[in-house]
C-alpha cells in the first residue's frame, strides 16, 4: 500500500531525512521509533503534503500511484489520514460543522451520496459513544481550548469519520494520562482492518502496550536502521535508544 | 478662506437643500443649522488632521451634489430587506427622508415611542424642542457640523423607564441615486429611559454605482441601568460615501453594546464615541468589515472613560481583498478621576490579497493610576497552519479558506443575542465569503 524508496527531504532547506525506506502492506499496523530529532514529524508531514517540506530524492508509493505529485487534499480524499501531533485550533469554526464538510467532501469524491444533517448526526453520534466525546465538545470551536487529550481524541474521532486507507498516527500518545491513552488505543485497534495500514509513530513504547504492532521500525538521522517484530520495541524500552547506539540529535 | 486643514468643500446644493429642510423659523433650529453652516462653510476635514490621517475625503469634496428629490420611491425600488426576518417597528428612510408608506411604527409594545423627525418638527415641535436642542453635537466633529446644517428627516426613539422593548427598532436608510450625485444627513436620537431595555438595527444601503453621499448622526443616550443593543448593517453601492458618526453617553450601571458590519459603500467611515457619564457602566463595541477591490473601510472610536468603575471591550474585525484599505484608529481616554476603569481594545485583520492595506492606530491616554486597560492589534494571511489541517481533511484550498474566513468572523456576530438580527449578519458574511474566495 505505501512504498517509501530512499526517501531525502529537508524542512526549511534543512536535511532531515537521508534516504528512508519503508514498505507498508494492507492490514498491517507498523510502529516507527526513534529519538527527538530523528525525523519522525517529517515523515508524517512529507506523507501529508506540508509546505515547507521539500522531497530532494527518492519517492512515496501509495496504493500505486505517486504520492508526491499529489495535492494535500487529493491524498486525503485518497484516503491517506495524518493524526496531527499538534492538532491546529481554528476560532469560530464549528467541530460539528467542519466533519460534516469532510465527510462529505470524501463521499462527494467516491461518487457517494452526500449526508445530510440528519444522516450525519447518527453518524457522529455512533462515532463519539466510542471515543467517550461528549456532544458539548462537537458545539465548541474546532481545538479551541481543548486539553491536550481531547485534542488527541478529537483526531480519534475525525479518523474515524473518515474512515482512511492509510493512517499515519503522530505522537497521538504524547501528553496523555493512562486513561486517555487507552481511550486513543481502543480508538486506534477499533479502526485495524484487512483493507487498512496504520503507522504508528512514537517516542515511547507504552502505547504499543495497547496497539501491537506488526512491525517496529527505529528511525535515526532520518534513516530506518533496525526494523523487527513487536519484540523491538520491548527491547528499546529496556535498552533505550542508546543502547541501541542512538543518540537524540536534539540532545547531541 | 479654509485653512490646510480642511479641504474646500462646494456644496453647491447647499442653498437649496437648506431651503427645503423642515421645521424653519424655529429660533432653535435655526440657531443650530446656522451654527453647522457656519462650521462646516470651510469644507471637509482633510488628512491633515489627525484623526482623519488615513481617509481622504477629497474624493467626495469632488462631486457636485444635487438636492434630493422629495418624493420616494415605490415598493418595488426598494432591494430586498436584509432582516425581513427581524419583527418590530420599522422606519424606512429613501434618500433620507423618511418612507411613510413603507414604514411600519404605529400599535407600538408600551413604553417606547418612536417620533419622524419632519413629521414631528410640523405636529409638535416642542417635543422635538425637548429632545434635539439640548444636544450640542457639533464641537470638534466636522461630519456633525455638515449633519446639524443639513439634517431633513430622522427620528427619534425614546423608551420610558423601566420598558423592556422585545423587538428590535429598525431603521432602514436606502439609497436611490438619479443621474446626479445625492447627499443626506439623517438625525437619528435615541434615548433610553432608566432601566429599560431597547435594541435598534440599523441598514445602510443602495444600488451600486451612482454616487451617494450619506452623512447620519445617531445620538444615543442610554439611561440608569438600561441596557441598549446596537446593531448596523452597511451595505451601501460601491459608489456610495458613508461617514456615520455614533454618540453615545451612558449614565451609571448602563450598558451600551454595538455590533457593526460594514460590508458597502466605496469609502465608508464608522465613527463611534462613547463617553461614561456614570459610574459602573459598560460598552462593548463590536465591530466586523469586509472589504475588496479598491473600497476604503475606517473605523475610528473614541471611549471616554470621564467616571471612575466603568469597564469598555472592544473588538473590530475584518477581512481585506484585493487593494482594500482598512483603518482602525481607537482611542480611549482615562481621565484622572476615573480609577478602577477597565479598557481593552483588539483590532485584527486578515489580509486576503498582498496588496490589501491595514492601517491600525491605538490612542491610549492614561491620566489615572489604578486602571487596567490594554490593547492589541494584528494583522496578516490566513495561517498557514489552518490551511493545512483543514486541507488534510479533505477540503480544497478555496472551501479552507472561506472556513477560517467565517469562522473569523463568526466570532464576533456569535455575540449578538437576537438570533434573526445575527442570522442575517451571517448571511451577509457567508455571501461576502462565497464571492471572494
Amino acid at each position: 500500500m505505501l512504498t517509501i524508496e530512499n526517501l531525502h527531504a529537508t524542512a526549511d532547506g534543512k536535511p532531515i531525512l537521508n534516504g528512508l525506506d519503508l514498505q507498508v502492506n494492507a492490514g498491517e499496523v507498523h510502529a516507527v521509533m526513534g529519538p527527538n530529532g530523528s525525523g519522525k514529524s517529517t515523515l508524517s508531514y512529507v506523507i501529508a503534503g506540508r509546505e515547507g517540506y521539500e522531497v530532494t530524492q527518492g519517492s512515496i508509493a501509495y496504493q500505486g500511484q505517486d504520492l508526491l505529485a499529489m495535492s494535500v487534499e487529493e491524498r486525503a480524499l485518497s484516503g491517506v489520514f495524518l493524526a496531527f501531533q499538534y492538532p491546529v485550533e481554528i476560532p469560530g469554526v464549528g467541530s460539528a460543522t467542519f466533519f460534516k464538510t469532510a465527510v462529505n467532501a470524501a463521499r462527494k469524491h467516491r461518487g457517494e451520496k452526500e449526508y445530510d444533517a440528519m444522516e450525519f448526526l447518527k453518524l457522529i453520534r455512533e462515532k463519539r459513544a466510542a471515543l467517550g466525546i461528549d456532544d458539548g465538545m462537537m458545539r465548541r470551536a474546532l481545538n479551541v481550548g481543548f486539553s491536550g487529550g481531547e485534542k488527541k481524541r478529537n483526531e480519534m474521532l475525525q479518523m474515524a469519520l473518515l474512515e482512511p486507507t492509510l493512517a499515519i498516527l503522530d505522537e497521538t500518545d504524547s501528553g496523555l494520562d493512562i486513561d486517555a491513552l487507552k481511550v486513543v488505543a481502543s480508538g486506534i485497534n477499533g479502526m485495524r482492518a484487512p483493507e487498512r495500514a496504520m503507522v504508528v509513530i512514537t517516542h515511547y513504547q507504552r502505547l504499543l502496550d495497547h496497539v501491537v504492532p506488526d512491525k517496529v521500525h527505529v528511525l535515526s538521522s532520518g534513516r530506518i536502521v533496525r526494523s523487527g517484530g513487536s519484540e523491538l520495541a520491548l527491547e528499546l524500552e529496556r535498552s533505550g535508544y542508546a543502547g541501541l547506539g542512538l543518540e537524540s540529535s536534539a540532545a547531541a | 478662506m479654509a485653512s490646510r486643514r480642511t479641504i474646500p468643500f462646494d456644496y453647491p446644493a447647499s442653498g437649496a437643500i437648506a431651503a427645503a429642510l423642515p421645521g424653519a423659523g424655529l429660533p432653535w433650529l435655526d440657531a443650530l443649522r446656522a451654527e453647522g453652516r457656519r462650521l462646516s462653510a470651510d469644507g471637509l476635514p482633510s488628512t491633515r488632521l489627525e484623526a482623519w490621517k488615513y481617509t481622504s475625503l477629497a474624493p467626495l469634496a469632488a462631486l457636485e451634489f444635487a438636492a434630493p428629490a422629495a418624493d420616494s420611491v415605490a415598493e418595488a425600488d426598494l432591494g430586498p430587506d436584509a432582516f425581513d426576518a427581524v419583527d418590530g417597528p420599522s422606519l424606512v428612510f429613501v434618500n433620507g427622508r423618511l418612507s411613510a408608506s413603507h414604514s411600519r411604527f404605529d400599535a407600538l409594545p408600551q413604553g417606547l415611542r418612536i417620533v419622524a423627525l419632519a413629521e414631528g418638527l410640523a405636529d409638535d415641535p416642542a417635543q422635538v424642542e425637548a429632545l434635539v436642542g439640548g444636544t450640542a453635537p457639533l464641537n470638534g466633529d466636522p461630519m456633525a457640523a455638515f449633519n446639524a446644517a443639513f439634517a431633513a428627516d430622522g427620528c427619534i426613539v425614546e423608551t420610558e423607564p423601566g420598558a423592556e422593548v422585545q423587538e428590535p427598532v429598525r431603521l432602514r436608510f436606502v439609497a436611490a441615486p438619479g443621474g446626479e450625485p445625492l447627499a443626506y444627513h439623517p438625525r437619528v436620537i435615541v434615548r433610553a429611559g432608566a432601566g429599560s431595555r431597547l435594541a435598534l438595527v440599523e441598514c445602510h444601503e443602495g444600488p451600486g454605482g451612482a454616487p451617494s453621499w450619506s452623512n447620519p448622526l445617531v445620538d444615543v443616550r442610554v439611561g440608569e441601568g438600561a441596557v441598549l443593543s446596537h446593531v448596523k448593517l452597511q451595505i451601501e453601492g460601491e459608489g456610495a460615501y458613508h461617514t456615520a458618526l455614533t454618540k453615545a453617553a451612558l449614565a451609571g450601571g448602563a450598558h451600551y453594546e454595538s455590533h457593526l458590519l460594514a460590508l458597502g459603500a466605496g469609502l465608508a467611515r464608522h465613527e463611534i464615541h462613547v463617553r461614561f457619564d456614570g459610574e459602573d457602566a459598560d460598552c462593548q463595541l463590536r465591530g466586523g468589515y469586509m472589504a475588496r477591490g479598491s473600497q476604503h473601510v475606517d473605523n475610528t472610536t473614541v471611549i471616554d472613560h470621564a467616571v471612575p468603575h466603568c469597564e469598555s471591550r472592544e473588538v473590530y474585525k475584518g477581512v481585506l481583498d484585493d487593494t482594500a484599505r482598512g483603518v482602525f484608529q481607537g482611542r480611549i481616554v482615562v481621565r484622572k478621576d476615573a480609577q478602577k476603569t477597565d479598557g481593552h481594545q483588539l483590532n485584527r485583520t486578515l489580509l486576503l490579497s498582498p496588496k490589501a492595506e491595514i492601517d491600525t492606530k491605538p490612542e491610549l491616554e492614561i491620566y489615572a493610576d489604578d486602571v487596567k486597560c490594554s490593547h492589541g492589534a494584528t494583522a496578516g494571511e490566513p495561517e498557514a497552519d489552518q490551511l493545512f489541517y483543514l486541507r488534510s481533511r479533505g477540503l480544497d484550498h478555496r472551501t479552507a479558506l472561506a472556513l477560517i474566513v467565517e469562522g473569523f468572523m463568526g466570532e464576533l456576530l456569535g455575540e449578538i443575542g437576537h438570533e434573526p438580527v445575527r442570522a442575517a449578519l451571517a448571511v451577509r458574511v457567508a455571501d461576502w465569503i462565497g464571492d471572494a474566495v
